[in-house]
């Protein structure tokens, strides 16, 4: 039996978190945009089109250095790539009829923090829960990074790096319920974590390519010794 | 360098990079192994991006240990998203009082 889908109320309500998340993150992005020489309104039609934390701060960090365009495309890729895995993975969760259209709209917006509670939805996911988190996620992104330019130097410093953790609060929010249902994922998080710690000293690193590399390894790695059965995998 | 051809670059690039994959597949992968791989890439994914990143996001070290902490203890006994990222950031805030 097909089970009913989640709506796109309740992606508003999980979006909010996000929305807030985000306009932390964001916000501190404007004031970067806004040293890289963007005006407010090319800084939030950045965040608008592209709704990416460290590829946006990397494509800022191109601008300022008067990059080529070319430069600028590769660092987009090295610094994106990781959204193509979010993306590979994420058209094994929505149902294998979504018309071509909401293919191309879900592709729009996917991040971290919608990526997690995209998995969190399991196969009960739709592109309207989706929409609902991106109504509300993506003004926030944008708005945050608006805000940033325009009144970067003004918000309390305490205020910025406290909002600065929302995110990770999230991410752990994500990944830990399902850690502590099934003992394979907490092994997984916990050496995860504990390779990605090691790795962060090796120099000549970038964190980009550490999350890319570290991603594609660890869940090989985890593929080949743990493979999952199909009912499990419906749990996602 | 105009500004607007930089973001005309960014923004397909990010696209093609996304809007791909979920284009290309539309039917279940059957290969195990690949679906294996795609079950543990957004725990792997999340869990390295938070750790240690999380470290260098606040002021303090301690900060940032205790709202790792604390995410983590809230997540575990089943608390939701909001709750969590909030308490997080009330972590940092009240402890950076007293630590920065």
């Amino acid at each position: 039996m097909v089970k009913s889908g989640i709506t796109w109320r309740r992606g508003v309500r999980d979006g909010i978190p996000i929305a807030l998340g985000y306009f932390a993150v964001s916000f501190a992005l404007g004031i970067t945009a806004h040293n890289a020489g963007l005006s407010a309104l090319q800084a939030t039609l950045a965040s608008f089109l592209c709704n990416a934390s460290a590829g946006e701060y990397a494509a800022f960090t191109v601008i300022a250095a008067n990059g080529a365009y070319w430069e600028m495309a590769l660092m987009m890729l090295v610094a994106n790539a990781r959204y193509f895995l979010m993306s590979c993975a994420l058209s094994q969760c929505l149902p294998a009829d979504t018309p071509l259209h909401h293919r191309l709209f879900v592709a729009f917006d996917v991040t971290d923090e919608i990526f997690g509670i995209a998995v969190s939805a399991g196969d009960r996911l739709r592109p309207s829960y989706l929409y609902g988190a991106m109504a509300v996620a993506i003004p926030g992104w944008a708005g945050g990074t608006c805000f940033g330019v325009l009144m970067g130097t003004l918000l309390p410093n305490t205020v910025v790096r406290a909002l600065s953790v929302g995110l990770y609060g999230m991410f752990l929010a994500i990944i830990i319920p399902s850690a502590r249902k099934n003992r394979v994922i907490a092994g997984v998080v916990v050496i995860s974590m504990a390779v990605s710690w090691a790795a962060a000293f090796l120099p000549f690193l970038p964190e980009g390519m550490r999350i890319i590399l570290l991603t594609v390894l660890i869940s090989a790695v985890a593929a080949v010794l743990f493979p999952v059965r199909e009912e499990k995998e419906a749990a996602v | 360098m105009n500004i607007w051809v930089y973001l005309a670059v960014m923004a397909g690039t990010i696209y093609a990079i996304r809007a791909l994959p979920l284009v290309l597949l539309r039917r279940r992968i059957q290969n195990r192994f690949i679906r294996s791989f795609l079950y543990y890439v957004p725990y792997v994914t999340l869990a390295v991006m938070t750790f240690p990143a999380i470290l260098s996001a606040t002021g303090s070290v301690w900060s940032a240990w205790a709202a790792l902490a604390a995410g983590i203890l809230l997540a575990w006994y089943g608390a939701g998203l909001l709750t969590v990222s909030v308490s997080a950031c009330a972590v940092v805030f009240v402890l950076e009082m007293f630590l920065c």
